[in-house]
C-alpha cells in the first residue's frame, strides 16, 4: 500500500508516521525490549550472593564453654552474634519487664529464647538503630548499651530507651544437642 | 554535507532545554536526522557492531571487577570463583573473554572494508587516524586484560611481551624494569596492568567520540567511494540505518552466542587454565589469534630489536596509508588492478596468521624435506612469514603508491541515485565521470 | 583440536592454532563418545557418581581439587544433586560425603592445628600441606591440580582417558629411569632415552605416575564393572565436570537465548524490508 512505501526521498520526520508503526515494527521493538532486559537480570543478580557466600550461610557454635553471665560474639555472616549464658537473676529481670508497659517494641521473654533453654540468648550483635555493635552490660537495664546513639536494651535485648526502633534480632536457630547449635 | 538542523523541539521543555543544552538537537542530528548515503552495503554495518561489543565489553568488565581480585595468589582463584559460584558469572566471563576476540573479528573486517573502499582517503584522514588509535588502544587494552587471569600463557605472554621493550637501546630495559615494578614479571605488574586494563577502555570510548565526530564532517563513505550530491542520495540515519544495523547485529551476536554458549573455550589457550608459574614456559608460546600476524611479522625477523620495529612498523604503516595511496579513486570496485593486490594482502594477513600460531621451524608442507636457504629450511613458518611480513610491507610502501600513479581505473558513476543498471560493468560512456574531475 | 577446528571455521578467519604432529607430542588421544558433549549433551549422573568415587578413593591420595567444594557435588548438575534439596548444603547424601573426609582446621579455643570432619562449605582438601611436600613424595613431580585439569589440556576429558590407560608395555630399546613410566600419550621427546633405530623414536613420554588403576581397584555402589577403562572414563567424565560444572545450565541458556535471537534477527529483517520498500540503492 501506498502508505507503508517510503519514497526515495523520504521526509526525515517519516518515522513518526503512524502508519509505519504496524505490527512487525512494535514486534521488533517489543523484542528488542525483552533482550535488553533478559541481559539485565544476570548483569543485576551477579551481585546477590553467591555460592560460596550463601554455603557459610550457617554455622553451627558449642555452647558448653560459655561460662553464666558470660558473653561470646561469634561472627555470622559477616556481622556479630552475641551468644550470652543468662544468669537466672537476669533472666528473672527480663520476665519482669514483660508486662510492664515500657516496651517499645512489645515482647515476652519467652519469645525470645527456645522453649526451656531461657539461659541462652542468641542475638544478631547489630543495634536495630543504625548497624553499630552494642556494648554488653551496659545501660541501666543491663542489656546493652550502644556507644553511636544511646540506645539501650535490657537483659532480653528488648529495646528500653534511645533512637532504636526494634528489639534486637533473634536469629533462625536451633539446638541440635543441648550444648551445640546451628545458626541460620 | 551535514546540512543545517532539522530538529524542531516540540514540547514547551524541549524548547527551554534546546536553548540552554541542546543535547536533544545533538542526538536527533547525530543519530536520527543525520543524512548517510542511501547504498551503503552490509560492510558498513561493523560500525554499530564495533560501538556495542565496546558497550558490552565495558559493561561486563565493570561487573567482572566487582568479583576479580587483582593479586597473583588469588586472580586465577577468582576467576575460578566467577564461573563456578558468582550467579550468571559463567555468562558475563564468557561474553566478556569472547568478547574480545568478537570485538576484534569486527574492527578487523571494519578495517579491511576501509581499506577497500578508500575510506582513508582526503576528506576523512583524520576520522582514520583515529581510526587507528583506537585499534592501538583496543590491542595494549587485550593486551593487559589477557594477564588478568594469572594463567600459564598470560603470564609468558606477558613476560615475552614486556621483554620486547627491553630490545630499545640504552633505555630499554629500564622501561621494562618500570614496567614490571620489580625484576621479573609479578604482583605490582598484575595490579598496574588491572588498572590500566580499567583505563584504557574509556579512553577508546573518548577516541570513538572523536571518531564518530570525525565522521560526521564529511559523513559516510560509500561503495562507489563518489560524493553525496543531493538530497536523493541520502536517507536519514533513523530508521533507514538503525533497522539495518540492528538487523546485522542480530545476526552478528547470533555467532558471538555459538561462541559463548557452546565453545567458550575454543577461541583460548588450554596452557591459560593453569595457574601462572614462573619456573615453567609453555611449550608453545603464542597470543591470542587476533595479534597471530603481528607475531609472525616479529618472529620473522632475525634480529631481536629489528624484529620488535618491523612488528611496530606494520601497526605504524596503517598511520602514513593515507599518504601512501596517490589513486584520486576512492573505491577499489573501479580500480580491479589494485583489487586483486588488495586480495592478496587479506589472504596474507591469513597466512600470517597461520605463520603465527605455528613454531617456526614446522614445515609447511608435511613430509617435504625442502632446501635449506640461508639460517633455515625454505619449507618452514620462517620463510613463509618471511614471504608473507614482505608483502605485508610491499603492499604499503609500493603497490599502494605504484598502482594509484599506473593503473587505469573503471569509469565512475555519475551519482550514487543511478539506477542500477549504471553499474561499472554496464555503464554507457556518457555516465561517467573521469576522476580528475570528481577532485 | 576438533572444537577448535569448528569454531575457526565459524570464524572464517582460518586462523587456527594446529600444532604439527612434532616429535614432542605424544599419540593423538583416543576419542571416547562422552554424554556431556555437543550443543545437547548432559552429565551422566550415575558416571559422574563412580568418577567421584575414583577421585576419592585413587585420585586424592595424591592430587588435589582446590577449586572444589563438597557443597559442589549436591548442586545442580552435580553428581549428587536430589531435586528436593536445591541448597546442596542441605542435602544429606552430600553432607554424609564430607563428614567421611577430614580436613584441617584451627581449634577456636587452643589455636592448634585439629583435624575435623568435613561440612558442605569446606574445600576438597589437599593431600599435601605445600607444593615441596607434594614433591618429596612423588620423586620431585608435582601432581598437578585437578580442578580445571580437562580444560588445561588438550583433548580435555579424551586425553585424561587416554593418559590413564596409555601405559603401554615400555618398547624394547627405551630406558625408562627410575620412578618414570612409559605413556604413550604423554608428551615428551623420548630421543634421549631412545637406542633403537634414530629415525623410529617412539612417541609418548615419561610419567611419573605409576599406573594408578587396575581392575576391581574400586568397587561401583551400582554394580557397574570395575574394568580399568570404566574407571578411566568415569573418572574423565567426573573431571570434564569439575572444570566446567555450570556447561548443562550454559547450553540450557543459550538454547533458549540463540532461539530468541534468531526469532529477533527474522523480525529484524522483515522490519528491514519494511522500511527500505521503495528506496533503490
Amino acid at each position: 500500500m501506498a502508505n507503508t512505501v517510503v519514497g526515495a526521498n523520504p521526509d526525515p520526520h517519516a518515522s513518526g508516521d503512524p502508519n509505519r508503526r504496524d505490527f512487525i515494527h512494535i514486534a521488533t521493538l517489543a523484542a528488542a525490549a525483552g533482550a535488553v532486559g533478559g541481559l539485565a537480570w544476570p548483569l543485576i543478580d551477579q551481585m546477590n550472593p553467591a555460592g560460596d557466600t550463601l554455603a557459610l550461610a550457617s554455622i553451627e557454635f558449642d555452647l558448653s564453654k560459655v561460662e553464666p553471665g558470660q558473653q561470646v560474639v561469634v561472627k555470622w555472616r559477616g556481622k556479630p552474634l552475641f551468644v550470652r549464658h543468662r544468669t537466672p537473676e537476669q533472666i528473672a529481670a527480663a520476665i519482669k519487664d514483660d508486662n510492664s508497659g515500657g516496651l517499645k517494641d512489645p515482647q515476652t521473654d519467652e519469645a525470645r529464647h527456645k522453649p526451656g533453654k531461657a539461659e541462652w540468648l542468641i542475638l544478631v550483635g547489630t543495634c536495630t538503630h543504625l548497624g553499630c555493635v552494642p556494648t554488653v552490660g551496659g545501660g541501666e537495664y543491663g542489656g546493652w548499651f550502644c556507644p553511636c546513639h544511646g540506645s539501650t536494651y535490657d537483659t532480653s535485648g528488648r529495646i528500653r530507651s534511645g533512637p532504636a526502633p526494634k528489639n534486637l534480632e533473634v536469629p533462625t536457630y536451633a539446638f541440635l544437642s543441648d550444648t551445640k547449635i546451628k545458626v541460620g | 554535507m551535514a546540512g543545517p538542523s532539522t530538529y524542531e523541539p516540540k514540547s514547551g521543555f524541549e524548547r527551554w532545554l534546546d536553548t540552554r543544552l541542546p543535547i536533544v538537537r545533538f542526538g536527533y542530528d547525530t543519530i536520527v536526522s543525520f543524512p548517510t548515503p542511501k547504498n551503503l552495503n552490509y560492510w558498513w554495518t561493523f560500525g554499530g557492531i564495533l560501538a556495542l561489543m565496546l558497550g558490552i565489553q565495558i559493561v561486563t568488565g565493570i561487573v567482572l571487577a566487582m568479583h576479580y581480585a587483582p593479586h597473583v595468589d588469588l586472580a586465577f582463584d577468582s576467576i575460578q570463583r566467577i564461573k563456578r559460584d558468582v550467579n550468571y558469572g559463567w555468562l558475563i566471563q564468557g561474553l566478556h573473554a569472547t568478547g574480545a576476540s568478537m570485538f576484534f573479528l569486527a574492527v578487523y573486517i571494519h578495517m579491511f572494508r576501509g581499506l577497500y573502499y578508500g575510506s582513508y582517503k582526503a576528506p576523512r584522514e583524520v576520522l582514520w587516524l583515529l581510526g587507528c588509535v583506537i585499534y592501538l588502544l583496543m590491542i595494549a587494552t587485550a593486551f593487559f586484560g589477557y594477564v588478568l587471569p594469572w594463567g600459564q600463557m598470560s603470564f609468558h605472554g606477558a613476560v615475552v611481551i614486556t621483554n620486547l621493550i627491553g630490545s630499545i637501546p640504552v633505555i630499554g630495559p629500564h622501561i621494562t624494569t618500570l614496567l614490571w615494578g620489580g625484576f621479573a614479571l609479578d604482583n605490582p605488574t598484575l595490579n598496574r596492568f588491572f588498572s590500566l586494563h580499567y583505563l584504557l577502555p574509556f579512553v577508546i570510548a573518548g577516541v570513538v567520540a572523536l571518531h564518530i565526530w570525525a565522521l560526521h564532517v564529511p559523513g559516510n563513505g560509500n561503495p562507489k567511494g563518489i560524493e553525496v550530491k543531493s538530497k536523493d542520495d541520502t536517507v536519514p540515519f533513523h530508521p533507514y540505518y538503525t533497522v539495518k544495523d540492528s538487523f546485522a547485529i542480530s545476526v552478528f551476536l547470533l555467532m558471538y552466542g555459538a561462541f559463548v554458549f557452546y565453545a567458550p573455550d575454543a577461541l583460548g589457550d588450554a596452557a591459560n587454565y593453569i595457574k601462572a608459574n614462573p619456573l615453567v614456559t609453555p611449550q608453545h608460546i603464542v597470543p591470542e589469534w587476533y595479534l597471530l600476524p603481528f607475531y609472525a611479522i616479529l618472529r620473522a625477523v632475525p634480529d631481536k630489536l629489528m624484529g620488535v620495529i618491523a612488528m611496530f612498523g606494520a601497526i605504524g604503516t596503517l598511520f602514513v596509508l593515507p599518504w601512501l595511496d596517490t589513486s584520486k579513486v576512492r573505491s577499489m570496485r573501479y580500480r580491479p588492478a589494485m583489487r586483486l593486490w588488495f586480495l592478496i594482502f587479506v589472504l596474507d594477513c591469513i597466512i600470517l596468521g597461520f605463520c603465527g600460531a605455528r613454531a617456526p621451524d614446522d614445515a609447511v608442507i608435511a613430509g617435504l624435506a625442502g632446501p635449506q636457504f640461508l639460517d633455515a629450511n625454505l619449507n618452514s613458518f620462517v620463510w613463509l612469514s618471511r614471504i608473507a611480513s614482505l608483502y605485508y610491507f610491499v603492499y604499503f610502501w609500493v603497490i599502494t603508491p605504484v598502482m594509484g600513479l599506473t593503473e587505469t581505473p573503471l569509469p565512475i558513476p555519475e551519482g550514487i541515485s543511478e539506477p542500477v543498471l549504471s553499474h561499472p560493468a554496464v555503464t554507457p560512456a556518457g555516465a561517467v565521470s573521469s576522476p580528475e574531475k570528481r577532485g | 583440536m576438533l572444537r577448535k577446528a569448528i569454531a575457526f571455521a565459524a570464524l572464517g578467519l582460518a586462523l587456527v592454532a594446529v600444532p604439527a604432529a612434532a616429535s614432542t607430542e605424544g599419540y593423538k588421544h583416543r576419542e571416547v563418545e562422552w554424554s556431556f558433549t555437543g550443543p545437547f549433551g548432559k552429565f551422566d549422573t550415575a558416571q559422574l557418581q563412580r568418577g567421584y568415587k575414583v577421585y576419592r578413593e585413587v585420585c586424592s591420595a595424591c592430587h588435589s581439587m582446590s577449586q572444589l567444594y563438597f557443597r559442589n557435588l549436591g548442586q545442580k548438575g552435580g553428581p549428587f544433586y536430589d531435586p528436593e534439596y536445591k541448597n546442596p548444603n542441605d542435602n544429606p547424601y552430600v553432607k554424609a560425603l564430607a563428614a567421611d573426609i577430614q580436613v584441617p582446621d584451627i581449634d577456636g579455643e587452643t589455636g592448634d592445628a585439629i583435624q575435623r570432619a568435613a561440612g558442605t562449605a569446606d574445600k576438597f582438601p589437599r593431600p599435601f600441606p605445600n607444593e615441596a611436600a607434594a614433591r618429596a613424595s612423588n620423586g620431585g613431580a608435582l601432581p598437578p591440580d585437578l580442578s580445571v585439569i580437562a580444560k588445561a589440556r588438550e583433548g580435555g576429558p579424551d586425553y585424561i582417558y587416554s593418559l590413564l590407560t596409555g601405559y603401554a608395555p615400555t618398547p624394547a630399546g627405551l630406558k625408562v629411569g627410575t620412578g618414570q613410566h612409559y605413556n604413550a600419550y604423554m608428551a615428551g621427546d623420548l630421543t634421549a632415552a631412545w637406542s633403537g633405530d634414530p629415525h623410529h623414536v617412539p612417541k609418548g613420554g615419561f610419567i611419573a605416575m605409576a599406573p594408578p588403576l587396575k581392575n576391581g581397584l574400586v568397587t561401583f555402589d551400582d554394580k557397574s564393572p570395575s574394568t580399568l577403562e570404566q574407571q578411566a572414563k568415569d573418572v574423565s567424565a567426573f573431571l570434564a565436570w569439575a572444570a566446567d560444572p555450570k556447561a548443562t545450565e550454559r547450553k540450557q541458556f543459550g538454547l533458549g537465548a540463540m532461539i530468541y535471537l534468531f526469532l529477533f534477527s527474522i523480525l529484524l529483517w522483515f522490519s528491514y524490508k519494511r522500511v527500505w520498500k521503495g528506496v533503490a540503492h
